[in-house]
């Protein structure tokens, strides 16, 4: 159960190898949670992760879990689930692909698509069934700011953001009143291994610093979460700034 | 079939949380109406089984079941028996009733008050049932010569997992489980409760001024032990050397000759006053340091140095907030936790540690509440211990402040307190086993009386009770 300050005892992460969600997981652990599941694809980094978590004291276990088959999605949460109640789920895979390449690549193009988004929609409804009937719990998505308004420079990455970002909102207002609660993460440029190479952009931000924003976020109960917190407002303004202008803009 | 008479019985899948407003989840709530419908709701709980809920006055979730089923027990509510003069079937002295377990203490006072009878023991709220009154062993400011609730309980009828009515006399270990086991060991239908004697329905109160902790400590002490009610209101915001100044407040039931003459026409009379609710919605952080600490500036000056003989009205000297309707929405949608522990006679130390990190820290809480307990009480779960207790009320949205009260834990936990589960929403459950002792025999009970785990609660799931 999740205490007084929405800090979850049980955390089923999918996409167990995002540097987001260890270095939530982490801090979690710090607080009140014990049990981890890390869902991925097996690899050696999974394991690291779990061993890495073991070492804070938590009992943390790894899954076999594919974003892109769909299909296997409800048999292999649903046994995590029938071991015990998930308090939060934290629904962290994702892809950035490469938008030059994938532009020329339909087929890979796809593959960013089908992960970030109709992956996330099995897994997310799949999940979202099983903390209604537990009648309590989180489910917190780690969407990203490239999905509030898709950009010349990466747009088959953001509008697969867009896709989740408001599939994840009307799942939230659809669990309204049933115990569930539904949290948008809307980071920024996170510095990680998903973003090496990668020019920074403005107001960037780290692992650690959405793990925090997202502990607050349980403790409010919010709904969405912007990272930093002042990006709220730019990409307010972004959003409403003339596509002429957005266009020429450098970001 | 009986799935027909659970449809029957009122049920709705709400949201519900403790008085706290932390933590919500969304149960089944049923709200049986008669013995029968109660043991078919038990039977009907389902693969999340249930709990009993009163009023809901605990702060956290000990009355919470997500995904399963809430017992409302509060349609449950007449007193079958007065008995003033001893002679009847509830088996004890003169001055006891027996009643079901939703009937509230204010509604045992509307009635027995006229006939010159008070309840044995009475927390900070009128507004708690007899079944919550013996499933948190609740205790008041008179646990120094009385002891907690159950203390005064003679037996009680409790359904237990199987669906069976079970008598419980005092004494026995199914009894002492149940009396603080937080409803996990069924679900409490009845009691027959010993009363206490009353000549007026008014109180004489002797109220002073301490200067800091070890004042309030001294002076509570030296003369507790002749009132009947005692309890000190500190204010944790004040620092330095006024750390842990405070308003003592004392007192007796009044007796008649010190009833002004108009007042002994009608000595019995029970009419606690009411003010409008607080509003539904309320912006989150308007109780900041800087108006928690003026109002309880203003409240510590406002208190006499010392007066003596003061006659108050019970609902003013036992239940001063009862008078707000919903007051715990000033806290916003955020709630507040309530953090309550107790710590030996001999420990003072730690006591004085712990104030000395809280008012440090500069926690926006309202006056807290300092008492000396008398002798520990038998249920296995039973808060109370020789010690001090303190009570005090922090707005959940406080940043830091799960660790904070990590920190007091600790410090608890290493001089053999114990914090209070009725109060409690975010305890380490790794500390629970040092802080209660029997904790291993109230699961073994349960283990043996409820094996398929019929009786759950959001409490009992985060503490592993």
């Amino acid at each position: 159960m999740k205490d007084a300050f929405g800090t979850p005892q049980s955390l089923l992460v999918l996409g167990g190898t995002s540097e987001i969600a260890l270095a939530t997981a982490r801090r979690l652990i710090a607080r009140r949670t014990r049990t981890v599941w890390l869902a991925g694809r097996p690899s050696p980094a999974l394991e690291a992760a779990a061993e890495q978590l073991r070492a804070l004291g938590a009992d943390a276990r790894t899954l076999a879990f594919d974003a892109l088959e769909p299909g296997s999605h409800e048999e292999v949460l649903g046994k995590v689930f029938a071991e015990g109640d998930i308090d939060m789920v934290l629904l962290a895979f994702g892809i950035l692909g490469d938008q030059a390449r994938d532009e020329g690549d339909p087929v890979a193009a796809v593959r960013v698509a089908q992960t970030n988004y109709t992956g996330a929609v099995s897994a997310g409804l799949v999940c979202a069934r099983a903390l209604q009937a537990q009648g309590h719990g989180s489910l917190v998505v780690l969407s990203s700011v490239a999905g509030e308004r898709a950009r010349r420079s990466n747009f088959i990455y953001g509008s697969s953001k867009a896709g989740l970002d408001a599939f994840t909102q009307g799942l939230g207002d659809a669990l309204h009143g049933t115990g569930v609660h539904v949290m948008v993460v809307r980071p920024g440029f996170v510095r990680s291994k998903m973003t090496a190479g990668l020019e920074e952009a403005p107001m960037a931000t780290t692992p650690e610093a959405v793990a925090t924003a997202i502990e607050t976020g349980l403790r409010r109960r919010s709904e969405v979460v912007w990272v930093p917190g002042a990006l709220r407002l730019v990409m307010s303004a972004l959003r409403h700034a003339p596509r002429a202008v957005f266009r020429r803009l450098p970001v | 079939m009986s799935g027909d008479t659970v449809a029957d019985m009122p049920a709705e899948t709400v949201s519900v949380t403790g008085w706290g407003r932390t933590a919500p989840s969304v149960a089944r709530v049923v709200r049986p109406r008669s013995y029968e419908e109660a043991v078919e709701a038990v039977r009907g709980c389902g693969r999340r089984g249930g709990i009993a809920r009163g009023l809901g006055r605990a702060y956290g979730d000990a009355a919470q079941n997500a995904g399963g089923a809430v017992l409302d027990m509060t349609g449950l509510d007449r007193i079958h028996i007065i008995d003033t003069t001893g002679s009847s079937s509830t088996g004890g002295a003169a001055g006891t009733v027996m009643c079901d377990a939703g009937v509230s203490l204010h509604r045992l006072m509307e009635v027995l008050l006229p006939l010159g009878w008070f309840v044995p023991v009475t927390p900070g709220t009128r507004y708690v049932t007899v079944g919550g009154a013996i499933g948190a062993d609740i205790h008041g400011k008179n646990h120094h010569v009385s002891g907690a609730f159950s203390r005064h309980v003679l037996s009680l009828e409790l359904l237990t997992a199987d669906g069976q009515i079970r008598t419980v006399e005092r004494g026995t270990p199914l009894f002492d489980a149940t009396a603080g086991g937080m409803g996990l060991t069924g679900v409490i239908l009845s009691a027959a409760v010993q009363l206490h004697p009353v000549e007026t329905s008014l109180m004489t109160v002797d109220t002073e001024r301490a200067m800091d902790l070890d004042d309030l400590m001294a002076r509570l002490t030296a003369t507790d032990h002749r009132y009947r009610y005692s309890v000190a209101w500190i204010d944790l915001l004040a620092r330095g050397a006024s750390t842990g100044r405070s308003v003592l407040t004392r007192g007796d039931h009044a007796p008649l000759d010190a009833l002004p003459a108009r007042a002994r026409r009608e000595p019995l009379t029970f009419r606690p006053g009411r003010l409008p609710a607080a509003p539904a919605h309320i912006p989150e952080g308007l109780l900041g340091r800087r108006t928690v600490g003026l109002f309880n500036e203003l409240w510590y000056r406002k208190a006499p140095r010392s007066l003596t003989g003061e006659l108050q009205k019970i609902s003013t000297f036992f239940h001063p907030l009862d008078g707000v309707p919903h007051w715990n929405r000033v806290y916003g949608r955020s709630g507040f936790v309530q953090y309550q522990f107790v710590i030996g006679y001999g420990k003072e130390d730690a006591l004085r540690r712990i104030v000395q990190r809280i008012s440090g820290r500069g926690c926006p809480s309202f006056l807290a509440v300092l008492k000396r307990f008398g002798d520990a009480d038998p249920g296995w779960l039973s808060f109370p211990m020789p010690g001090w207790t303190l009570a005090l009320d922090i707005p959940a949205n406080l940043p830091g402040l799960g660790g904070f009260l990590d920190e007091l834990d600790e410090e608890v936990a290493a001089a053999d307190g114990r914090v209070y589960l009725a109060k409690d929403a975010r305890l380490r459950p790794e500390l629970l086993a040092g802080m209660y002792p029997r904790l291993g025999d109230f699961r073994a009970l349960r283990a043996d009386l409820d094996p398929r785990g019929v009786f759950v609660s959001d409490l009992s799931r985060r503490l592993n009770l």
